[in-house]
């Protein structure tokens, strides 16, 4: 008897229900699963680079100085020997880890600042919405190469740059959720119940709030890659002789009539991670917002 | 009306001073003296003492922003340390080109965007809506500068048709003035163009399910006159406003696009400061890029309100 409820249990919990129409719905589009299977195939590339790469990505071979692409070198060689395919892979670790971590730190800022702005309201909103327009006064690429320039030329400095300049859109994207969560039933029964302000900003405004901003995440992810890819082209991301996408078309760009391989494969890199990535973030905002 | 331009204006006040507080704060990422980081690679302990009294390094912080603000407000940006002249002289003298650079580009974006929304709107859901939408994702996704060596590798290096790199002024030659920036003016409104796209799309889609457009049917107007006449009009709005917020990304997009085609203008110049380690050039560009989005905006706001009655009353 028992076992006869539990199932039907299951199937009227209106979160699992919820749950299993989010997926239906994510696994309707094609262009989202192969976005997603794009996405998992350059995060194994990065995390297994050292079992895949082929060859070194930073000795040198002055005997395969700038070799057309041929079984030996698949995508060629660059103007010091060095096989493009390793450091397309090893690339990969700096692209994917300046878009997570920039973002990971664009959202441990600014999802609590458009909590605290949100639900606080008065001077706290006003104060950080204004510091969240004149972040955003300044085009975002501008304020990261701002940022870069005086924070040094590191890969770690890039990803700091670019964090800090996509935090304003999670503080906007965050206060306007909080905003129109916070008049809902659910938030009043808790404050009803004497639930102090954090517990119930945290605990019951911040899960109902957080599947626009994960959607927001991952398009940003894509941007972030872009804006690594351009601060290293600008010479201010990762630094030679570790490779960078950006960086090694850089190099590329001084070799286009005797090695226009070199341009070919970064930038098709660039252009497919992050493609995959706006393709996995409109699927799930899709999936997450039927009513488009 | 005047309500809404007096509240635009009262939020633009504090914007500009938080923003100048930023760009001033800048300089207090440098690490150590920041005298020896802004001399560079100098050394000169009389270039040291006369940076420390120009900039007033040896005031308390919130002195030296007055200072700072005060020089901004009456057209002082500081100077280049490497050209040894004065960043206002600098960024006037820069800013026609990416000015030229960066209409071209919009020009290309509102061609291509424009035209491609509706066609995506007004036949949603066939080959032709998913060819545009397929276009616009292949936009967004595109860095410009690898699209600018492309460009570069095909019409310059392959076909020889157009130069690689250089610029020359409209007044010296009009022909010689597009050959070089037809290519970077495209290359920076590719990604603009998909943007708008994607928003004259939606706005399309909307507007022609208003009850408005079904009234200009229901009269027996020609489909092309409630298209451009009735839901254009009207769907324009968002896309004017899309468009100034837009041309934010254009000038971060001329900063890559400048420094592919060796172009002299704004952008070049930042980079060359950002490796120049030349500070007072980079916070005067910023500076002016902030203050130039934020009234772009501001005209933004306005002409949509102008243009909409709802918000006029």
């Amino acid at each position: 008897m028992t076992d006869a409820i539990v199932p039907v249990r299951a199937e009227t919990d209106p979160r699992i229900r919820e749950l299993k129409r989010f997926l239906w719905r994510l696994g309707r589009r094609k262009t989202t699963i192969v976005g997603g299977v794009f996405v998992a195939l350059f995060l194994a590339l990065a995390i297994f680079a050292p079992l895949i790469s082929p060859y070194d990505p930073i000795a040198g071979n002055w005997a395969t100085v700038r070799k057309a692409p041929s079984a030996a070198h698949w995508l060629g060689t660059d103007e010091l020997g060095r096989d493009m395919l390793a450091r397309i892979i090893w690339g990969a670790r700096a692209s994917l880890s300046a878009g997570c971590v920039s973002v990971g730190l664009a959202l441990a800022l600014g999802v609590p600042m458009g909590l605290a702005a949100g639900y606080a309201g008065g001077w706290i909103e006003a104060t950080l919405m204004r510091l969240t327009d004149a972040m955003l006064a300044i085009p975002f690429l501008i304020l990261a190469i701002a940022l870069a320039t005086f924070l040094g030329p590191s890969l770690t400095n890039a990803m700091m740059a670019i964090g800090i300049s996509a935090t304003p859109v999670f503080v906007r994207l965050t206060r306007g959720q909080v905003i129109a969560a916070k008049v809902e039933d659910y938030v009043e029964a808790a404050r009803a119940l004497g639930n102090p302000p954090l517990r119930i900003a945290v605990r019951h405004i911040l899960p109902n709030v957080l599947p626009p901003i994960l959607v927001q995440a991952t398009l940003t992810i894509a941007a972030a890659i872009i804006a690594e890819a351009s601060l290293s082209f600008l010479g201010l991301g990762q630094q030679p002789p570790q490779p960078s996408w950006g960086s090694m078309l850089n190099v590329a760009k001084g070799f286009l009539n005797q090695a226009p391989w070199m341009a070919l494969s970064p930038g098709a890199a660039i252009f497919v991670v992050v493609l995959a990535f706006n393709m996995l973030g409109d699927g799930l905002r899709d999936a997450l917002d039927p009513r488009d | 009306m005047r309500r809404f331009i007096l509240h635009r204006l009262g939020v633009l006040v504090p914007t500009l001073i938080f923003v100048s507080m930023m760009i001033f704060a800048l300089q207090q990422l440098l690490p150590g003296d920041p005298a020896l980081a802004l001399a560079g690679e100098e050394r000169d302990p009389q270039v040291i003492q006369f940076l420390r009294a120009r900039y007033h390094l040896d005031q308390p912080l919130p002195v030296r922003y007055a200072y700072w603000i005060g020089g901004v407000l009456h057209g002082d940006l500081g100077e280049s340390i490497r050209i040894q002249r004065p960043v206002a002289e600098l960024v006037l003298e820069k800013l026609p080109v990416t000015g030229e650079l960066t209409v071209m580009a919009m020009i290309i974006a509102l061609t291509i965007g424009i035209p491609a929304g509706i066609v995506a709107a007004v036949k949603r859901g066939t080959a032709w809506d998913v060819a545009a939408n397929a276009v616009a994702l292949w936009g967004l996704s595109t860095p410009n500068f690898w699209l600018g060596i492309l460009m570069i590798l095909l019409f310059s290096v392959h076909l020889g048709w157009l130069p690689a790199s250089g610029y020359v002024s409209p007044f010296e030659s009009l022909w010689g003035n597009l050959s070089t920036l037809i290519m970077p003016a495209f290359v920076l409104g590719n990604a603009i163009a998909a943007v708008i796209m994607r928003h004259t799309r939606s706005a399309m889609l909307q507007v022609m399910r208003s009850d408005y457009v079904r009234t200009a049917r229901a009269k027996g107007l020609s489909e092309r006159v409630v298209i451009l006449k009735h839901g254009l009009r009207n769907a324009l709005g968002p896309v004017i406003t899309l468009g100034a917020l837009e041309f934010g990304q254009l000038l971060s997009g001329a900063v890559l696009t400048e420094q592919v085609f060796t172009i002299p203008g704004f952008g070049k110049l930042v980079v060359d400061a950002v490796f120049n380690r030349d500070y007072a050039v980079v916070q005067g560009v910023v500076l002016c890029t902030a203050s130039f989005y934020i009234l772009l905006n501001l005209a933004a706001d306005l002409l949509y309100a102008a243009i909409n009655p709802r918000l006029r009353a």
